[in-house]
């Protein structure tokens, strides 16, 4: 039953140096404090925003790129099933603000030294099993809803996918300048 | 060099750069997308196999994520302990390195924001955190995805499921920010 359990060193190796240099980078960035992620939705700190919209743009550009260049096979979309990606959604976000991390952050956070966040993991834990006993009745009922494949914006617009990673970046900067501004006004009243 | 490794907090657009750059590396090395959540079922059910083991390889998101044919065409297992579990257990080490070099390893039970709104009792955290990780755990799993793989790796590809992930996320987080929270004018923005 379930062998083999260990994938060849080779990948394990490539996941952990990646998990080493990301779990670096967000215990740097300050995304593994509890602090920072719950104060991202209360509008009060936008280290979370500032991030991950700046890891998406890089990324963008890197990716779209290669794949042009054929340096890279192909890309690896989720699946558009609506329902799905929004319901989870909505469930996620009540889970982020009572936890105080995500399941990435989680971990990391742990090895920062946050307690609270090893009680989380196993919460975690138990909801992913939860989840795994639910699914039949969910892959019934809610998984059929608004199911389009893994479908792209620019696909689904037809453009280019350089005028919508464009356009990411312009809304980006537009953000940053905006978030720049309040936290400047909210120094001056400090 | 040794400065910047020394330092608590770098700028999040560094840091943004970094795991922009990290996903250029894990799609050309590895032909992988970051994530995180998936290996969250596989342990659970990893767990779960040690008292129901035949309960485990007939449950159908098991099979979903981690079922595979033998050459024969019998049913088979991918490995659990993969690339994303690999992954996941060394954020616990990059992390605790870089908070280390910054200074910042500390025990921390409440969050000092916790403790400013719910009080400090350790039991009262640890509830809301247990039952806070099973429900984004949940969420994670029926979205398809997390912060990670939705949120920066479907982000940066330009799904149409990871944006309609992240706005929901992002609503629901609020919200639910604004129940446990009010309007308080506590902690004003911060600029780190």
């Amino acid at each position: 039953m379930l062998s083999p359990f260990f994938a060849d060193p080779k990948t394990l190796a490539m996941g952990a140096a990646t998990g080493l240099v990301f779990g670096f980078l967000l215990q740097k960035g300050g995304v593994t404090r509890y602090n920072v992620i719950v104060n991202q939705f209360r509008f009060k700190d936008f280290t979370v925003l500032k991030t991950m919209l700046t890891a998406i743009v890089v990324g963008s550009i890197g990716i779209y790129a290669m794949l042009q260049m054929g340096l890279i096979k192909g890309l690896s979309v989720k699946p558009a099933e609506l329902a799905m990606n929004a319901g989870g959604g909505l469930i996620f976000g009540v889970g982020m603000v009572l936890l105080g991390y995500c399941p990435g952050t989680a971990l990391a956070a742990i090895g920062q030294g946050s307690r609270d966040a090893i009680v989380g993991v196993l919460g975690a834990l138990i909801g992913a099993a939860v989840y795994a006993e639910a699914y039949p009745a969910i892959a019934r009922s809610i998984e059929p809803i608004a199911k389009y494949g893994k479908i792209t914006f620019p696909e689904v617009m037809g453009v280019s996918p350089w005028v919508v990673i464009g356009g990411l970046a312009a809304i980006a900067v537009v953000v940053f300048v905006l978030v720049g501004k309040r936290e400047g006004k909210a120094a001056l009243a400090a | 060099m040794a400065n910047a490794l020394k330092s608590p907090r770098w700028s999040p657009y560094v840091v943004g750069i970094g795991i922009g750059v990290l996903s250029w590396a894990t799609f050309y090395f590895m032909g992988k997308a970051l994530g995180t959540s998936t290996s969250f079922v596989g342990a659970a059910e990893a767990g779960l196999c040690t008292i129901a083991s035949e309960h485990v390889e007939q449950n159908a998101y098991f099979l979903k994520e981690y079922g595979s044919k033998a050459a024969d065409g019998a049913k088979a297992f991918k490995p659990i302990f993969d690339w994303q579990m690999a992954l996941d257990v060394a954020l616990v080490i990059g992390a605790m390195l870089a908070a280390w070099l910054g200074g910042s390893l500390k025990g921390e039970s409440v969050p000092s924001l916790w403790r400013e709104r719910f009080g400090p009792s350790v039991a009262k955290r640890y509830a809301a955190a247990f039952v806070g990780g099973a429900i984004l755990l949940f969420g994670a799993r029926m979205a398809g995805g997390c912060t990670s793989g939705h949120g920066i790796s479907g982000g940066l590809q330009l799904a149409v499921s990871s944006w309609v992930f992240f706005g929901a996320m992002f609503a629901s987080g609020v919200g639910t920010a604004l129940l446990l929270f009010g309007r308080g004018g506590r902690g004003e923005v911060s600029n780190a």
